[in-house]
C-alpha cells in the first residue's frame, strides 16, 4: 500500500518532463519547422552534459526551442537566430565552434598537421627509396661499399 | 569476512605488482636469471590474488551486503540478479578493480603463451605491466577503495542508474576495458624493446594478436555503447562526439594505426621507430580516455561521480607513464635501424599513408575533445565544441582514407605497378559508382552524403572481394584454401565499407513524425501506415511502465506489434524510454510514446532509420575479421612465437 501510494507520488513528479520535442511546441509550417529543427541541432542545452536543445528534457532547453520558433515566425534567417541567442546565452550553447581567433587552431590543426605529415611522409619513403637506388648504381665509392657489405652481411 | 578477504587481497597483489615491477627488471639489467623468473609466478599471482579480490566484492553485491558503502550505493534488493552482478563495474570504484584485474590477467597470459619469448625481453614485458598494476592499485587502494564498510548498514541501498540496467550498456564496460587495458601489453613490449633497445620482425609478430585482440574488444565494446545509445536514448542517435565516447574512439584508431605499422615491422622491418611510437600513444590515449571519464574536467553525458583527488592522481599516472615512454624513447629510437627499402608506389607507403589519416583523424577528435578546457584556461572563452564540428573536421580523413584502401591494400610490396592494380580494380569501381548512383537516385532530395558514403562503402566491399579473388589467383576452389588472414583483412575491410552505407544512408534518408496521436489513431510515415491501439500501465521488477500497443503496416500488410514503454524507476526517481524497434535489413521502424496530453491522446514519436543496422553489422565484420585474422596460423600465440625465435635474426620477405 504504502509502495503504491510512493509510486503516486513519484510518477506525479515525474509525468512532467517528458521527452525532448513536444508536439504542442511545432510549427505549423513544415518548412520553417524544418529549419527549427536544424538550427536546434547545433545548439547546446546550456544546463545539461553535452545534449542539444532538442534531445534534452531540461526546461530552459524547452525555453529555447520555443525562442528558436518564435525568432523564427518573426522572419528571422538561422543566422539571425544563432546570433539572437549567442547574444544572450554566450558562444557556450554553439556546438559548432565559430572560426574566429583562437578557434582557428582548433578547425585548421587537422588539415595543417596533415599536410605536415604527408611531406614527411614522403621525404621519408623518398629516403627509403634512395638508398634502394644507391644500392643498385654501378659506381660505388668506398663507404659505400663498406655500407653494402654491411646491409649484405645483416641479411645473411 | 569475504570483504575482508577481497580487501586483504587487493593490497596483498599491490605488493605483488612492486616485487613484479623492481626483482626482474634489475634481474635483466644484471643478467640474473633467477631475478628475471621472478616475473613469471609473480605476474600469475596477482592476477589470482585480483581475482578472488574481484570475486569477493561480486559476491558482496549478489548477497546486497549493505555494510560496503559501495554496494549500499550502486545496489538495491529489487534489481534483477543480472543488474546486481553488472552493478559491480557500474561505479568508479569496482570498475577500477575491474581494470586492474584485467590488466594483471593480460599480465599472467603474456607469462602462460609467452615461454618462447627470449627471456630478458620477458622479464622486462612482464615488469612493465607490473608497474602500470602497481599504479592503479595504489590508486585504488589510496583514493578508490571499494571495500569501505558503513557503521551501521542502511536497510537498504540507493539503486542503480536505470540506464545502466540494460543487457546492451551492462557488458559494453568489460568490453572497452579489455580493449583500453589489452593495449598496455603493446605498450609493455614497446618500453621492453626500447630498454632493449632493439625492435626486429619477431618483435612486430609478437605484439601484433596483443593490439589485434585490443582492437577487437575495442571495436565490439564501441559498437555495444553505440547500439545501446541508439534504442535506450529515445531518438535513434548512434553516435554523439561525447567526450566520452572519444576517449574510447582515439585509443581505437590509434590501435588500426599500430596494426598496420606493424605488418610493416613484421614483414619489412621499416617503421619501426614510429611503431614503436604509436604503441606507446595508444596506450597513453587509453590512460587520457580513463583521465577524462573520471577526473570530472570535461563534462559528459556519462563521467562517474568524480573527485579532483582521483583526477589528479590519474593525470600523475599519466604523466609518469607517458612522460617516462616518450623520454625513454626520444633517447633510444635513434638506434632502431630500418632495413626494408621500398619505392614510392608500394604496399609499404600505402600502409605509411594509412598511418598519417587514422593518426590524423585521432589528432582532430583529440584537439575537439580537448578544446573546450584549453579555450576556457587559455583564453577565457567559455564553448562548446560538438558534432558539427566533428562532422566537418574528422569526415574528410575517413573519405581519403576509404578512396585509397582498396588500392593500397592490393598493390605488391616493395615496388608496385599502379596501373595494373587499379585495372584489376574497375569492375569494383564500376559497381560501386553504379549502387552510389542508386543511391543518390532513390533518396528523396537527392542527397549527396547518400551518393558519396554508398559509393565509397560499396568500393570498400568491391575492393576486399577483389582482392580475395586476386589472392585466389581467380580460382574459386582456391578461395577456402586462403589463409584466414587473408579473409580476415577482406572481412574487416568489408566491415567498414559496410558501415560507411549504414551512417551514410541513415543520415540522410531517415525521416522523423512527432505528433498526438488518440487512442485508435491511424497516421502514414513515409509509407507505413502507424496504429496506437492501446496504452496500459504495467508493473516491472523494479519500475512501472506505461505501455503501447502499436500496429505497423505497410500496403496493408501487416509488418509488426509494437509495444514502446515509458518506465519509471521509483528508487531513483527517474523515467527512461524504451522504443519498440522492428528491425529490418532495409531499415528499421523506431517508435517512441511519450506523455498524455491535457486534450486526451499521447505524443508519440516515429522514425524511419534506412539501414540502420548496417553501421552495427560493420562493426560485427570488423571485429570477425580481426578474429579470422588473430586465428591464422601466423599469428596464433604459440606458434607466433617458435617461429619468432627460429627467424629472429632475419626478416621475412615480402610476399
Amino acid at each position: 500500500m504504502l509502495r503504491s501510494l510512493l509510486l503516486s507520488f513519484v510518477l506525479l513528479i515525474w509525468a512532467a518532463p517528458g521527452f525532448a520535442v513536444q508536439p504542442s511546441e511545432m510549427l505549423k509550417d513544415p518548412a520553417l519547422e524544418a529549419r527549427a529543427r536544424e538550427i536546434s541541432k547545433d545548439l547546446r542545452c546550456p544546463v545539461c552534459q553535452g545534449e542539444n536543445i532538442d534531445d534534452s528534457n531540461a526546461d530552459v532547453a524547452r525555453d529555447l526551442r520555443v525562442l528558436v520558433r518564435e525568432r523564427l515566425s518573426a522572419g528571422d534567417t538561422n543566422q539571425q537566430v544563432i546570433d539572437y541567442i549567442t547574444a544572450r546565452y554566450g558562444e557556450y550553447v554553439l556546438f559548432n565552434p565559430e572560426k574566429t581567433g583562437a578557434n582557428l587552431v582548433l578547425w585548421y590543426l587537422g588539415p595543417a598537421v596533415f599536410l605536415i605529415a604527408l611531406i614527411g611522409g614522403f621525404a621519408y619513403i623518398r629516403s627509403r627509396r634512395e638508398e634502394d637506388d644507391t644500392a643498385r648504381a654501378p659506381a660505388l665509392s668506398d663507404a659505400e661499399k663498406t655500407r653494402l657489405n654491411e646491409l649484405m652481411g645483416d641479411d645473411a | 569476512m569475504i570483504n575482508e578477504l577481497g580487501h586483504f587481497t587487493l593490497i596483498l597483489a599491490l605488493a605483488v605488482a612492486v616485487v613484479q615491477t623492481v626483482v626482474p627488471l634489475i634481474g635483466a639489467q644484471k643478467g640474473w636469471r633467477g631475478w628475471m623468473a621472478v616475473a613469471d609466478p609473480a605476474a600469475t599471482t596477482q592476477f589470482l590474488l585480483l581475482a578472488i579480490s574481484f570475486a569477493a566484492l561480486t559476491h558482496a553485491f549478489v548477497v546486497s551486503d549493505f555494510s560496503l558503502k559501495l554496494v549500499w550505493a550502486n545496489s538495491h534488493t529489487d534489481k534483477p540478479m543480472l543488474y546486481k552482478v553488472t552493478g559491480v563495474w557500474g561505479n568508479h570504484e569496482g570498475s577500477m578493480l575491474l581494470w586492474v584485474l584485467i590488466l594483471s590477467l593480460f599480465g599472467a597470459a603474456a607469462s602462460w603463451f609467452g615461454s618462447a619469448l627470449p627471456p630478458r625481453l620477458r622479464a622486462r614485458v612482464l615488469a612493465v605491466q607490473g608497474s602500470i598494476g602497481v599504479a592503479f592499485l595504489i590508486f585504488i587502494v589510496f583514493t578508490s577503495n571499494p571495500f569501505l564498510r558503513l557503521a551501521e548498514p542502511p536497510f537498504n541501498g540507493q539503486g542503480m542508474n536505470p540506464l545502466l540496467q540494460d543487457p546492451g550498456l551492462a557488458f559494453h564496460p568489460p568490453f572497452l576495458y579489455l580493449g583500453y587495458v589489452g593495449l598496455s601489453m603493446a605498450f609493455s613490449f614497446a618500453v621492453a624493446a626500447l630498454i632493449e633497445g632493439r625492435v626486429d620482425a619477431a618483435w612486430a609478430r609478437w605484439v601484433r594478436p596483443w593490439t589485434l585482440a585490443a582492437w577487437i574488444f575495442l571495436t565490439i565494446g564501441i559498437a555495444m555503447g553505440s547500439w545501446w545509445a541508439y534504442y535506450e536514448l529515445g531518438w535513434g542517435g548512434f553516435w554523439f562526439w561525447d567526450p566520452v565516447e572519444n576517449a574510447s574512439f582515439m585509443p581505437w584508431l590509434l590501435a588500426g594505426a599500430l596494426l598496420h605499422s606493424a605488418i610493416v615491422v613484421e614483414k619489412r622491418e621499416a617503421l619501426k621507430s614510429w611503431t614503436i611510437l604509436l604503441a606507446i600513444l595508444a596506450f597513453g590515449f587509453s590512460l587520457i580516455g580513463t583521465f577524462i571519464v573520471r577526473s570530472g574536467v570535461i563534462t559528459s553525458v556519462h563521467s562517474f561521480a568524480s573527485d579532483p583527488k582521483r583526477g589528479i592522481f590519474i593525470l600523475a599516472i599519466l604523466g609518469v607513464f607517458l612522460g617516462g615512454a616518450l623520454t625513454l624513447y626520444a633517447a633510444r629510437a635513434g638506434a632502431m635501424q630500418a632495413k626494408g627499402v621500398f619505392s614510392m608506389v608500394s604496399r609499404e607507403s600505402a600502409l605509411v599513408l594509412n598511418n598519417i589519416l587514422l593518426a590524423v583523424a585521432a589528432l582532430v577528435v583529440f584537439v575537439g575533445t580537448i578544446w573546450p578546457l584549453v579555450a576556457e584556461m587559455a583564453f577565457d572563452r567559455k564553448l562548446s565544441v560538438g558534432a558539427p564540428f566533428f562532422d566537418q573536421a574528422f569526415t574528410p580523413f575517413m573519405v581519403i582514407l576509404a578512396l585509397v584502401l582498396p588500392v593500397g591494400s592490393l598493390i605488391p610490396w616493395k615496388r608496385a605497378k599502379l596501373g595494373r592494380s587499379l585495372r584489376n580494380l574497375i569492375p569494383a569501381l564500376v559497381l560501386a559508382l553504379a549502387l552510389g548512383g542508386l543511391a543518390w537516385a532513390m533518396e528523396t532530395g537527392n542527397s549527396l552524403l547518400a551518393l558519396i558514403a554508398t559509393f565509397l562503402g560499396a568500393w570498400l566491399v568491391f575492393g576486399a572481394a577483389t582482392e580475395l579473388w586476386l589472392r585466389a589467383a581467380r580460382k574459386p576452389a582456391r578461395l577456402l584454401r586462403l589463409p584466414r588472414a587473408d579473409w580476415g583483412k577482406a572481412t574487416a575491410h568489408g566491415g567498414l565499407g559496410i558501415t560507411f552505407i549504414g551512417v551514410g544512408l541513415l543520415l540522410a534518408g531517415q525521416v522523423e513524425d512527432i505528433r498526438v496521436a488518440q487512442i485508435g489513431e491511424r497516421f502514414g510515415v513515409d509509407g507505413y501506415e502507424i496504429t496506437l491501439n492501446s496504452v496500459n500501465d504495467v508493473q516491472g521488477p523494479n519500475y512501472t511502465a506505461t505501455r503501447a500497443k502499436m500496429t505497423v503496416t505497410r500496403d496493408g500488410k501487416p509488418i509488426a506489434t509494437l509495444y514502446p514503454e515509458k518506465r519509471v524507476f521509483p528508487v531513483q526517481r527517474m523515467p527512461t524510454t524504451e522504443a519498440a524497434i522492428h528491425a529490418g535489413f532495409w531499415g528499421d521502424v523506431y517508435l517512441v510514446v511519450g506523455d498524455p496530453q491535457d486534450n486526451g491522446g499521447y505524443a508519440v514519436r516515429t522514425y524511419i532509420k534506412p539501414f540502420a543496422d548496417w553501421i552495427w553489422g560493420g562493426a560485427i565484420l570488423m571485429a570477425l575479421g580481426g578474429l579470422l585474422s588473430l586465428s591464422d596460423r601466423r599469428y596464433r600465440v604459440a606458434a607466433g612465437a617458435r617461429k619468432a625465435q627460429l627467424s629472429a635474426h632475419h626478416a621475412t620477405p615480402a610476399e
